[in-house]
């Protein structure tokens, strides 16, 4: 009895914590921004999903910590769990009813409320998601008690219908692009998210595809092919992406190669801040200095205005304005390179701070501009060809990203990033084994203030202009959030933060107010459940290179069995 | 000696030197230059000095939060920003409630101790809360993870209060009892920034009080020192944390609401600038050194408040004032640059191999 | 040849001498250990020698060339290298990225040779690998050069620790308290192991060490640091038979049955 009345207390309180989570989805004003984002129309709305997604997260991780697996006693802590979710939600409206809060906590409307209750009047909209909430949580017990196979199809399933919906709007943009082949595809969707029909037709599809592969090991036959088969196969693929890329701007149409390039951008700067914290190990939250210096540099030496310094053309002045970066790079980074971890990173934002102001401030504004910034900052061109829309300034970018991630790959792999590493992991045996602390930091902050002036020229040209506004501390948290989420010193990694970060908030516009939120708790969550990122760095095997003659890099996250056993 | 002070010093300390002679150089020649151009007033010197005197009392009550903690647990806490900030956001309701039903005129005093409690029970609550979820888990992780987890944390708190209260500013409201001032020795001092002064003053007596002469205090210094010997004189080294987080986090609502006396408005990102100068002011006084954090916020904020018409002026700057914050952080580089260990603080011990 | 000359180093912290006025003299290719209790000052010997600490008083020459004082990485590179007492390994790499690591002095590519990878980089990279694993062989580590550092058992971890050091080709090795942690049989490996480094490599080896079979079996010389002090040096008979040292470990009164085995009971 005592074991049981403890487990009762563990799913109550799981479930209360997840009633306090869809509380507060609904009371910041997310549920409200996806009102009316059906995901298929007339059934799902992202904002339902998002009231009852917390119930089901937290009533899997009850059941996932209960003693007993017999399904009766999981479809009971399930159910209990999303009940006590729904509990929470009841009570609050019924809160709402004596008094109400809208004058204070400003997103619980009557639109709220009305999301919250299903439509239904008041008490019967109240009963309904109580029931809706206990069935969300057996359903979590179903889910779990699923053989794994299945669990797995019907996962992506859902999870490819779902973003199907969410994306609506991005895809048929794209799709209208293809002809007559559109035709294929556009039925599914309605005038907001999928057709029903469309719903069902891509979760059956999906589910039974995943559920067929599951079966199959792939790692196997991809071993056995012959190598060269696998060497035509990968560089096949490599050629399809790569043309794809190319193609992109074109594939996506003005509006979002607009979202293209901002998130190239932010990848550019992500590559550079990822040698600085992921692969040296210096938490540096100042990147943004190097961004303005690089986008003011330009704009000072490009703009047509009076302000400007020479009127250089683009090219001229794109090599002068790294330079400037770099060597403000280290200029600020020797003084602060021989402190350690919390406070680098609080000196960092200091400076990053202080060339805000700078920038910002009358003492400047002679030649920066002042708060009203710097204006028809200059174009590239090549020949009379003049990259002046966001499609074309998507390749410029393109070539930015490519040289900067051949940089940071062949720095991983070499001499230079494994002392880097090395100063990471523990900076005075490092130093012991011989290496030079502060040049090579330097080097490491150098390389990343050239990516980030780069990103910051980039960004000059992009818009035209500069203004102190868009340099402030919060550029840096973006982009240190990116490759954190995206997994620290992993490149492709930053790829990914910056799709998920940067063009995920972009695409879906509803998120915009809520983007930073989604940061910090992202933040939290990967630092406290999986700290390594959503890809992870792999480590290259070297003795194997060293035996033979060429190279083949694998991934090796785990370590691979070798011969003698201990 | 000198042979061995010849090999260590290198290109590196002579570079900082440089620049650290730089801009003493051109502090001081501003001064000069300020002073004989006469600009201000002896009443106007004294005004800025009285209003340095209260936000240093502010900065030094958020600062209390840092060095606690860091004291404790050797990292910065950078979302105590945010925990500053919760308590007179919160309380900002309650101060309008009681100003509109005019209780607030007409007690003012149990009105001022009401919205003070307000504000540093929700400060001291969001400061367990980050302790309990964000920090707790990560007692063990490598530096780096519970400094971002601090991040994330302070972003996701100053957002989930703008998804919640709007992205708008909060007017705290005027209590008349402390409007106008009283003039001491031909210097005006505002009623507001008496009470400030006051406040922080008696606060911080509270605290050192707390930390120097009670069992708990010691018990907290103990777990400051050597957190595993602590454990094993049988001290509950959970608890002592939890505490120490509850101080800094009340203490930072207090400030919090002396802070809306000096500057009555509220909005989600008021903590962030306060919160790095109360940083900066630890780190000057000695981090880890509860009357250090004092007189590094008193320091700072005269510098602050000072400082701009003080040397800038003298500089030829337009605007000086553009650049107050400016002055803080670069206090803080200088600081961290030329003396980590602060004012009064002991050397920071290199982890032996 | 004196290969190491410490002169009365010293080393203070706040009011405590650590490391108080002590002489030692190191002959090439000899295997030299400092015995002590606990908080005797050894460790802190060795960071002065290393150049982690730099000594109040005192100085320290290597090879007849004055190191008092001088960094970490460039008294690494004139030929001293180190192990810790509690393993510091670069855990998240690998075996063969640990000791290709220490083989910092001997790697000269920088930012550009790694970027560009001329032929000269790849040719020292390609010899450089090909170093690491003959060092892993003589480590017995063959076969698990790919694996992460923190995956090895203990023993393996410190024979990596000790290949680490190795691979910057040093005249001078400090190993500190190697068999700490280890059982009979694992301590008579790591001491055969250590003779192996002393007559293949001819490197010089000071230790530090608790374990009273192995500094006797294999010392020539001895030093007994108490409190920071100097309190013996000489040959392992000679220190078993020293007052002073069964006092230091074992406390005054002991030093009346020394020599002798302690009645049963």
């Amino acid at each position: 009895m005592n074991i049981e009345s403890s487990i009762w207390k563990k799913a109550i309180q799981t479930g209360l914590i997840g009633g306090v989570i869809s509380l507060l989805l609904g009371v910041v004003g997310m549920v409200a921004a996806f009102e009316n984002t059906y995901l298929i129309s007339g059934v799902i709305t992202m904002g339902q999903i998002l009231i009852l997604a917390p119930f089901l997260f937290e009533s899997y991780s009850a059941i996932r910590h209960a003693s007993s697996k017999q399904p009766l006693n999981l479809l009971v802590v399930g159910g209990l769990t999303g009940l006590m979710g729904g509990v929470v939600l009841a009570a609050f409206i019924g809160f709402n009813q004596l008094l109400n809060v809208r004058s204070v906590l400003i997103n619980v409307s009557p639109d709220l409320i009305t999301q919250w209750t299903f439509n239904l009047p008041l008490l019967a909209g109240v009963l309904v998601l109580l029931v809706a909430a206990l069935i969300t949580g057996m359903i979590a017990a179903g889910i779990y008690l699923l053989p794994s196979r299945i669990r797995g199809a019907l996962s992506m399933a859902v999870l490819v219908v779902l973003a199907l919906g969410l994306f609506r709007d991005l895809i048929i943009t794209v799709i209208l692009h293809w002809g007559f082949v559109q035709y294929i595809f556009l039925w599914i969707f309605a005038q907001v998210g999928m057709t029903i029909p469309g719903a069902l037709v891509v979760f059956v599809l999906v589910g039974g595809l995943v559920y067929w592969r599951s079966g199959i090991d792939q790692k196997a036959i991809n071993l056995r092919r012959s190598p060269k088969r696998q060497r035509i196969i990968r560089w096949g693929t490599i050629g399809v992406l790569a043309v794809i890329v190319l193609l992109l701007p074109q594939i996506m149409g003005m509006y979002f190669s607009e979202i293209l390039d901002d998130v190239g951008i932010y990848v550019l700067m992500g590559l550079g801040l990822n040698i600085v914290v992921g692969f040296a190990g210096l938490l540096d939250l100042g990147y943004v200095a190097f961004y303005a210096i690089g986008a003011y540099t330009l704009g000072v030496l490009t703009t047509s205005e009076a302000v400007g310094l020479l009127h250089l053309s683009f090219w001229a002045a794109l090599p002068l304005a790294l330079v400037v970066a770099v060597f403000a790079g280290v200029v600020l980074g020797l003084p602060i390179l021989r402190l350690r971890g919390d406070y680098l990173a609080i000196v960092t934002l200091g400076f990053g701070e202080i060339i805000r102001i700078l920038v910002l401030s009358d003492w400047f504004k002679p030649l920066l501009g002042g708060s009203e910034g710097i204006q028809r900052i200059g174009q590239p061109t090549i020949g009379t060809f003049v990259f002046s829309n966001q499609q074309q300034l998507f390749y410029i970018i393109l070539a930015g990203i490519i040289v900067a991630g051949f940089i940071a790959t062949r720095l991983k792999d070499s001499h230079l990033g494994r002392s880097w590493m090395a100063l990471r992991e523990d900076e005075d045996v490092a130093e012991a084994m011989g290496i030079n602390k502060v040049i090579t930091k330097l080097l490491a902050f150098g390389t990343g203030a050239l990516f980030s002036g780069l990103g910051g020229v980039l960004f000059a040209t992009k818009v035209g202009s500069v203004y102190p506004q868009s340099f402030s501390f919060i550029v840096s948290i973006n982009i240190l959030s990116l490759i954190i989420i995206g997994g620290l010193g992993s490149i492709p990694g930053v790829f990914v933060g910056g799709l998920v970060l940067v063009g995920l908030p972009l695409v879906l516009s509803q998120f915009a107010d809520f983007v930073y939120l989604i940061y910090g708790a992202s933040l939290i969550f990967m630092m406290l459940s999986r700290p390594e990122g959503l890809w992870p760095e792999a480590r290259r095997k070297l003795e194997l290179r060293g035996e033979e003659s060429g190279p083949s890099p694998q991934e090796n996250p785990k370590p691979a069995t070798s011969d003698a056993g201990h | 000696m000198l042979r061995t002070w010849r090999q260590r010093v290198t290109l590196t300390d002579v570079f900082i030197w440089l620049i650290g002679l730089a801009i003493a150089a051109a502090v001081v020649w501003g001064t000069i230059k300020t002073l004989e151009l006469h600009l201000y007033t002896g009443s106007g010197w004294a005004d800025l000095t009285i209003r340095g005197l209260a936000l240093g009392g502010v900065y030094a009550l958020i600062a209390m939060g840092y060095t606690m903690v860091y004291g404790i647990l050797k990292m910065i806490n950078f979302a105590h920003s945010e925990v500053f900030m919760s308590g007179p956001f919160a309380a900002v309701f309650v101060a309008l409630g009681l100003s509109k039903s005019g209780f607030l005129d007409r007690q003012p005093v149990l009105g001022l101790a009401i919205i003070a409690v307000v504000a540093m029970g929700v400060s001291a609550g969001i400061a367990l809360l980050l302790e309990r979820i964000c920090y707790r888990p990560l007692r063990t992780a490598p530096r780096l993870v519970p400094l971002i987890t601090a991040i994330g944390a302070s972003f996701f708190l100053q957002y989930t209060f703008r998804g919640l209260f709007g992205s708008g500013s909060f007017g705290y409201p005027a209590i008349k009892a402390l409007s106008g001032s009283f003039t001491i020795a031909g210097i005006q001092i505002f009623n507001t920034q008496a009470v400030v002064i006051g406040g922080a003053v008696v606060m911080m007596l509270i605290l050192f009080g707390i930390v120097q002469w009670t069992k708990i205090g010691k018990a907290m210094r103990a777990v400051s020192e050597d957190k595993e010997a602590a454990e094993l004189m049988g001290i509950n080294v959970d608890q002592i944390i939890v505490f120490t987080f509850f101080l800094g986090g009340a203490s930072a609502g207090a400030a919090g609401v002396l802070y809306t006396l000096l500057f009555p408005v509220v909005n989600f990102y008021m903590g962030f600038i306060p919160g790095i100068k109360a940083f900066t002011a630890a780190v000057l006084g000695g981090i880890g050194n509860v009357p250090g954090a004092f007189l590094g916020a008193i320091i700072l904020g005269l510098l602050e408040s000072v400082g701009p018409n003080l040397f800038l002026t003298g500089l030829g700057i337009p605007s000086p004032s553009q650049l107050k914050d400016a002055i803080a952080f670069i206090v803080l580089v200088l600081i961290l640059i030329f003396r980590p260990t602060g004012i009064l603080g002991e050397r920071i011990s290199r982890d032996k191999a | 040849m004196a290969i190491l000359i410490s002169d009365k180093v010293t080393k203070r912290f706040g009011g405590l001498e650590a490391v108080s006025k002590v002489d030692l003299e190191l002959n090439e290719h000899a295997i030299y250990s400092i015995i002590g209790p606990n908080g005797a000052g050894k460790t802190t010997f060795f960071n002065c020698v290393t150049g982690f600490y730099t000594p109040e008083e005192g100085k320290i020459v290597f090879k007849g060339r004055n190191i008092t004082g001088l960094s970490p990485d460039r008294v690494t590179r004139l030929g001293i290298s180190r192990t810790y007492q509690n393993i510091r390994l670069f855990k998240n790499m690998t075996a063969v990225e640990n000791i290709l690591v220490g083989m910092q002095p001997h790697l000269k590519s920088g930012l550009l040779g790694g970027i560009f990878r001329d032929p000269r980089t790849n040719r020292e990279e390609k010899e450089a690998v090909e170093e690491a694993v003959r060092l892993l062989t003589f480590i017995n580590l063959k076969g698990k050069g790919d694996l992460l550092a923190k995956n090895l058992p203990y023993g393996e971890q410190r024979r990596l620790e000790i290949g680490r050091a190795l691979a910057s080709k040093p005249a001078l090795l400090l190993l500190d308290e190697p068999t700490a942690g280890m059982n009979p049989r694992e301590t008579q490996d790591m001491v055969d192991f250590i003779r192996r480094l002393r007559d293949e490599l001819g490197v010089t080896i000071l230790l530090i060490e608790h374990q009273m079979r192995v500094v006797m079996s294999i010392s020539e010389q001895i030093s007994v640091l108490d409190f920071g002090v100097k309190i013996a040096e000489g040959t392992p008979l000679e220190i078993q038979k020293n007052p002073h040292v069964v006092e230091a470990y074992l406390g005054r009164g002991a030093a009346s049955g020394l020599g002798q085995a302690k009645p049963a009971d």
